[in-house]
């Protein structure tokens, strides 16, 4: 851990208007890391992985990349960085084929790798390559999801960025693909940072986990440790372990 | 199919009997509720007033034939299967029409493609036929202009027509203070239009939906409104007449000396001209098409596509949408600054009135009727409007109820268009298209 992190982020400040969202956040994430950030509905979660990507832009703080400073990177230029995001909602292009759908993913990447990569994301997510011709829009919750990390994969990204993974899914899927998350991590050594309601299953899989309430960042510590926290099990976890 | 509908009639006979039955009590009624008062009740003018004539029978007859031709529907055309959802379209007729467009699917675009070759060539093809074939034409090309931008990168356009209009004056405007030919001009025309097509795109870009609709169709009218002002360089409501016509690549149809009919010992005919204009169009028309097929494999196209369906995901891809919307506008105004030049040599007069806003909307019409992003659609929809336009010129004012209608009625039908299956544009291994009945309405917005 004695190398610079990946991603910093330094007292991060963003607003809607003259709506706060983010109050100074700073938190890092080392390379080959899952880092989580849990927090409940408008704590600022999405809005702290949309200002990494530079929409909406921090008002004051500071982004570094790769030793590189990306806060007033335009976003296309962010994602080119090798930064892939899976945004919340998956937001799949429903119309499209499922191999039209890593194709866009690719579209960032070099063409060559194309058949490649497409060959690994289908070994990861065996279901996507019987429905590669089928449209995005056909395919079940779990696998539009499968679809959306695959996509993000496609342009080879050094971090990813994942938001809430597990929404709107059926626990069985939602175990099925925080354990891809897991065997990314471990075999590719992807960088991973996941944002989550989901806190147990979130919290189980992080290297370092950060709880965000109201815009700002209330506890961190190891995955583990957060779990084990008091707080933590009562506004996170309430109804035990599922 | 035939097994299918068999096993439906056995498997629920009894409970269809008095389904039936109780259809035909209230249609019944309902002929009793409207023809019991207009039919079996009639004055007459007599002597000292009017006098009421019973025709009981005759109401009888018709509520008879309304119960016995909707016994006749029930029993053939409306029939579904038992368990399958009721529609307001019976499914029967749904099935039919997708199997039948499956089936001539294939062989229809070459069979349309050669008739239009040979069209101005038939025995039955005369002068109003020809030129008809030219506006249906025209139509085509501004519905597969048009198409780029709605259709296929989704950004909702009201404002269309302000291109072709760009096109038209930047044509005649050239050719009469610079004296610039026809195969000079269209190019420039193209380029121009092209031009305020991004000049367009920039303060739109944030916008979307129905407010990208609301500033694009002002667009169209501050055009048209500056081509009606600005007196002494567009000649205002006058219009600009005396447009070169276009020559047969520098041979003038001209009669005598020199003219086209001269050059290839032809006896001199107007029509010639007119057969030009005609295969002069269908070509322009036929690039539009096949660019578009093109541009739509290539990254670019595919990122239009995207654009449609998703822009926030487009951005979290690393595509900068900005450069996408403003090629789709660009590309879409070249093609629209194209027709418009051909639409000012061949009418030879021009004036603002050609460019008004039921032209945008007869344009997108036909790209919304023939399914966006379809370009088979579009030809279809062009010759259905266009030419129904011609159909129905009889009944002058109850033209646009019975398209208003129509319109209506294709929507109920065919909610994505004639033409709504999507053509993935790259295969793995075979083609596959989906149905777009199999996606929910609505979806990726």
């Amino acid at each position: 851990m004695s190398s610079p992190p990946l991603l910093q982020i330094r007292d991060v400040e963003t607003f809607y208007g003259k709506i706060q969202a983010l109050r100074g956040i700073t938190l890092d994430v080392h390379e080959g890391e899952i880092v989580t950030l849990i927090g409940a509905n408008g704590a600022g979660k999405s809005t702290l992985m949309m200002t990494i990507c530079g929409d909406p832009r921090a008002r004051s703080g500071q982004i570094v990349y790769d030793g590189r400073d990306i806060t007033r990177l335009p976003t296309h230029e962010i994602m080119r960085l090798r930064i892939s995001q899976s945004p919340e909602g998956r937001r799949i292009f429903p119309r499209m084929t499922v191999n039209e759908n890593l194709l866009m993913g690719a579209a960032v990447a070099d063409p060559e790798h194309f058949e490649e990569d497409a060959a690994r994301a289908f070994e990861l997510f065996p279901r996507l390559k019987d429905r590669k011709d089928q449209r995005g829009g056909t395919l079940s919750g779990g696998e539009q999801q499968m679809l959306a990390i695959a996509r993000a994969l496609m342009a080879r990204p050094k971090l990813l960025l994942l938001d809430e993974p597990s929404l709107g899914l059926a626990p069985l899927v939602v175990k099925q693909i925080f354990e891809v998350i897991k065997e990314l991590n471990e075999k590719q050594g992807l960088t991973v940072f996941l944002v989550e309601q989901n806190a147990y299953h979130a919290l189980k899989l992080a290297h370092q986990g950060h709880v965000i309430v109201n815009g700002k960042i209330t506890m961190s510590g190891t995955g583990a440790e957060l779990l084990a926290r008091e707080e933590v099990r009562a506004a996170y976890l309430e109804g035990g372990a599922h | 199919m035939a097994e299918a509908t068999q096993t439906g009639t056995g498997a629920g006979g009894g409970l269809e009997l008095a389904e039936i039955g109780k259809d035909l009590a209230i249609t019944a009624l309902l002929g009793a509720a409207i023809f019991g008062s207009t039919i079996a009740f009639k004055t007459e003018t007599a002597t000292g007033g009017l006098s009421l004539v019973l025709r009981f029978e005759e109401a009888f007859f018709v509520i008879a034939a309304v119960v016995i031709g909707r016994l006749i529907l029930l029993l053939t055309v409306w029939r579904r299967p038992g368990g399958t959802d009721r529609t307001f379209v019976p499914q029967a007729l749904q099935t039919r029409y997708t199997e039948f467009l499956a089936k001539t699917g294939k062989a229809f675009v070459p069979i349309v493609l050669l008739f239009a070759v040979v069209f101005p060539f038939l025995p039955f093809t005369d002068r109003y036929l020809l030129d008809l074939g030219i506006l249906i034409l025209t139509y085509v090309m501004l519905g597969w202009g048009l198409n780029i931008v709605v259709g296929l990168a989704g950004l909702l356009d009201l404002g269309y027509v302000a291109f072709y209009a760009v096109g038209a004056y930047s044509y005649a405007l050239l050719a009469q203070y610079f004296g610039l030919s026809f195969w000079i001009c269209l190019p420039l025309a193209g380029i121009l239009a092209a031009f305020w097509g991004i000049i367009l795109g920039f303060p739109v870009l944030r916008l979307r939906g129905d407010y990208l609709a609301i500033v694009t169709l002002a667009f169209g009218e501050i055009i048209r409104i500056v081509l009606l002002n600005w007196y002494e360089f567009t000649g205002g409501p006058d219009g600009l007449s005396g447009i070169p016509r276009p020559s047969f690549f520098g041979i003038p149809f001209k009669r005598g000396e020199g003219g086209f009919a001269d050059f290839f010992g032809l006896d001199y005919s107007s029509i010639h001209r007119i057969i030009f204009l005609y295969f002069l169009i269908l070509v322009l028309a036929l690039i539009t098409n096949f660019v578009t097929i093109r541009l739509r494999r290539l990254p670019i196209g595919r990122a239009w596509e995207a654009l449609r369906e998703d822009e926030i995901a487009c951005r979290s891809l690393g595509l900068n949408t900005v450069s996408i919307k403003l090629t789709a506008f660009a590309t879409g105004a070249m093609f629209a600054g194209f027709a418009g030049s051909f639409f000012a040599t061949r009418q030879g007069f021009i004036s603002p009135e050609s460019f008004t806003f039921i032209e945008s909307a007869l344009i997108l019409a036909i790209v919304v009727l023939g399914g966006m992003g379809s370009q088979i659609g579009v030809v279809i929809a062009s010759v259905a409007m266009i030419g129904g336009f011609e159909i129905f010129r009889e009944a002058e004012q109850y033209r646009m109820l019975i398209f208003g209608l129509a319109m209506v009625m294709i929507m109920i039908w065919r909610p994505r268009g004639l033409i709504s299956t999507r053509e993935p544009s790259i295969f793995l291994k075979e083609k596959k298209s989906v149905s777009a009945d199999m996606v929910a309405q609505g979806e990726g917005h």
